[in-house]
């Protein structure tokens, strides 16, 4: 399965979108944060875990989906939430703390949630998968269409969650998708030193699915795979479980020294950009450099508008902080 | 503070902890350590820094995020003979590895009419104040010194916390220790200066089940544990130039929890605020002011007040967050109404 020249050029222009709207936050994020480190201070307080160099998974999978399916999402869920087309002002002024976010303050980085386009995120490690599969049987059991798809990191895998998960999914031929997001590291822990299995596409196989493993972050590939495996969820044929080798060029967290991290390995995974591989692709197969820029300077225009907006909205009251437990 | 000792050597909690653990280990070789980022990483609040370095990954051992996995594990290590302090790094995260704790851990010693024991360590970081939100931030004290079978400890000084963890893992139960993250001394995280405080390098512990009385008064009682102390200490200062004398009481253990001296402090003072970062309903400040009123509710000249988080899950924004948490300033309102 190929991309349209539409489906590539959007896959590119997310994937920008993506990485300007990371760097956006992590130079904000510093604000207010020198010359001592406090994670409190600055108007984006808290832990911000930054997706830069995993956008290849998000747009390779969310090209397949439209706003009436699911996506459950991770603690890293920026890039996730662009591709399935979270609002970005509002996921922005969500980041910020501000009235006008998704939640007005309430959720945060880790928490988006935004039931427009089905999209929905935790920072529990493994917590995507059982949702994915409750979502899933609810489309069945409702005889409408949809599918789910639940995106979790490598370490994940290694959590009861995603077993209960993938068994459930299986014997219930739920539309679901699992795709993990293998950057290799765990926070300072590599996945060769605390999982039983190298590639994790051969456990699908405990849960009679299929299994596929991506190497290389490579948008083009994913999306065939991912496009194989969410027909399938369509047809009504099952679960399908994907590992997608990806990097993560920031560290877990900002303020993270990555002091873990083998010599020179940042600077390998950095040679490996998968923006500018794809912008060299696209300009292989006939595209103008001159469509390419501009479509970079609208990211960079969608952007800068959602982080104005986010700057310069309201917070809510603080007595807000007391709504909305309840409907 | 009260009971220090008077060398100079200051210690962060984090450092404190890291301590005792080494030394432990050091003497006994079936003290052991995993969790997740807690080997060559060092934990990801400082607590195991030191460790990797000295006994090598077999006792210093990174985990999957398996939490339901390796807290198990530690339960069925401990029932062997050995004593595994086990790392949960958000005690948030107990959600996913509940039973291991409260229907493995807690429970074995009874099933087994006391012929078995459960010797082990959970250790867990609790608390917000730097906008973690919702799944990064509580407390949940209550949740845990509500279930019988283990005890539950929370320091607020690097004194404590050393010889809270040396006691904890000569302890022959199980135990689970609370680490605040505010006082961990790592600067990301905004620490409170006062809980780094003179640490003796040798080893000592301190007696699990014992509240200490860490500033005396007359006028009021303030009871709190961890980053609550702290806020009452600073209320005792405002109340102070007022003329008030608030006597400040540190929990310092939930379970077992010293009622006595919360008692005997009430007795003397008449009033009784607590002071409770967790959930204001079915808490630990709902379990102190039941304590004294049950004793003796002649002895109080008001209604006892609390100090709490409300029952709401803790939001993100920074100003909401901050709106909700305890602070001296309400402490010194809720004097004040009394």
């Amino acid at each position: 399965m190929k991309p349209t020249k539409e489906q590539s050029l959007w896959m590119y222009e997310t994937m920008v979108v993506s990485r300007r709207f990371e760097e956006a936050i992590e130079k904000i994020y510093l604000e207010g944060k020198t010359p001592a480190f406090n994670m409190a201070s600055g108007p984006i307080p808290g832990e911000m875990h930054l997706s830069n160099g995993q956008e290849p998974v998000a747009v390779g999978v969310c090209a397949h989906l439209d706003a009436n399916d699911i996506v459950t999402a991770t603690h890293r869920p920026h890039h996730q939430a662009i591709a399935k087309g979270v609002d970005l002002k509002k996921m922005a002024a969500e980041i910020f703390g501000k009235s006008t976010g998704l939640s007005g303050g309430r959720g945060g980085h880790m928490h988006l949630i935004d039931p427009a386009v089905n999209f929905s995120c935790s920072g529990i490690i493994g917590e995507s998968c059982g949702p994915a599969c409750g979502a899933a049987l609810s489309r069945k059991m409702q005889n409408k269409p949809g599918v789910a798809v639940a995106f979790l990191g490598e370490g994940a895998a290694n959590q009861g969650a995603f077993h209960e998960a993938l068994n459930l999914a299986g014997a219930w031929n739920l539309p679901v998708v699992f795709v993990i997001e293998d950057n290799s590291w765990g926070i300072s822990v590599p996945k060769s030193e605390v999982t039983a299995v190298a590639r994790n596409d051969v456990r699908a196989a405990g849960y009679d699915m299929p299994g596929h493993y991506i190497p290389g972050n490579d948008p083009y590939a994913i999306f065939n795979i991912a496009g194989e495996a969410i027909a399938r969820a369509r047809e009504g044929k099952g679960p399908t479980l994907i590992e997608v080798e990806t990097y993560r060029l920031a560290g877990h967290f900002m303020g993270d020294a990555e002091q873990y991290r083998p010599k020179g390995e940042k600077e390998a995974l950095f040679a490996k950009d998968p923006i500018p591989k794809m912008r060299e692709r696209l300009i292989a197969e006939g595209h103008a450099a001159e469509s390419l820029d501009m479509l970079e300077k609208r990211a960079e225009a969608r952007v800068a508008e959602a982080i104005s907006f986010a700057r310069d909205s309201e917070y809510a009251p603080e007595t807000d902080a007391l709504t909305a437990v309840f409907v | 503070m009260l009971d220090q000792p008077t060398n100079e050597r200051r210690l962060t909690i984090a450092r404190a902890m890291a301590e005792a653990m080494q030394q432990e280990m050091q003497r006994d070789p079936t003290v052991f350590v995993m969790g997740e980022d807690i080997g060559g990483f060092g934990g990801i609040f400082g607590n195991t820094r030191g460790l990797f370095e000295e006994f090598g990954k077999e006792r210093v051992r990174d985990t999957p995020i398996s939490e339901t996995g390796f807290i198990s594990a530690a339960v069925g290590a401990a029932m062997d003979g050995m004593r595994p302090v086990v790392e949960l790094m958000f005690v948030d995260f107990f959600g996913v590895c509940f039973d291991a704790i409260y229907n493995q851990m807690a429970k074995n010693t009874y099933f087994s009419g006391g012929n078995a024991s459960v010797p082990m360590v959970l250790m867990t970081s609790t608390g917000g104040g730097y906008s973690d939100a919702g799944q990064h931030s509580q407390c949940l004290y209550g949740t845990f010194a509500h279930l019988p079978g283990m005890k539950v400890v929370s320091p607020s000084n690097a004194y404590d916390a050393k010889g809270l963890m040396t006691a904890a893992i000569r302890d022959d139960n199980p135990v689970v220790y609370m680490f605040h993250k505010g006082l961990q001394g790592m600067g990301w995280l905004g620490t409170e200066a006062g809980a780094t405080v003179n640490t003796p390098e040798e080893e000592y512990t301190v007696e699990i089940g014992k509240a200490k009385v860490v500033r005396k008064g007359t006028d009021v009682t303030l009871v709190g544990l961890a980053m609550g102390v702290h806020n009452a200490l600073k209320a005792a200062d405002k109340l102070a130039e007022d003329g008030i004398s608030a006597e400040v009481v540190d929990l310092v253990s939930l379970v077992p929890l010293d009622r006595e001296t919360v008692i005997n402090s009430v007795a003397k003072t008449g009033r009784l605020i607590v002071v409770d970062e967790d959930y204001h309903s079915y808490g630990v400040s709902g379990e102190i002011i039941a304590t004294v009123t049950e004793h003796d509710i002649s002895k109080l000249k008001a209604s006892p007040a609390r100090v709490t988080f409300p029952d709401v899950p803790i939001p993100y924004a920074r100003h909401m967050e901050q709106f909700c948490l305890p602070n001296p300033d309400k402490i010194v309102a809720a004097y004040r109404k009394m």
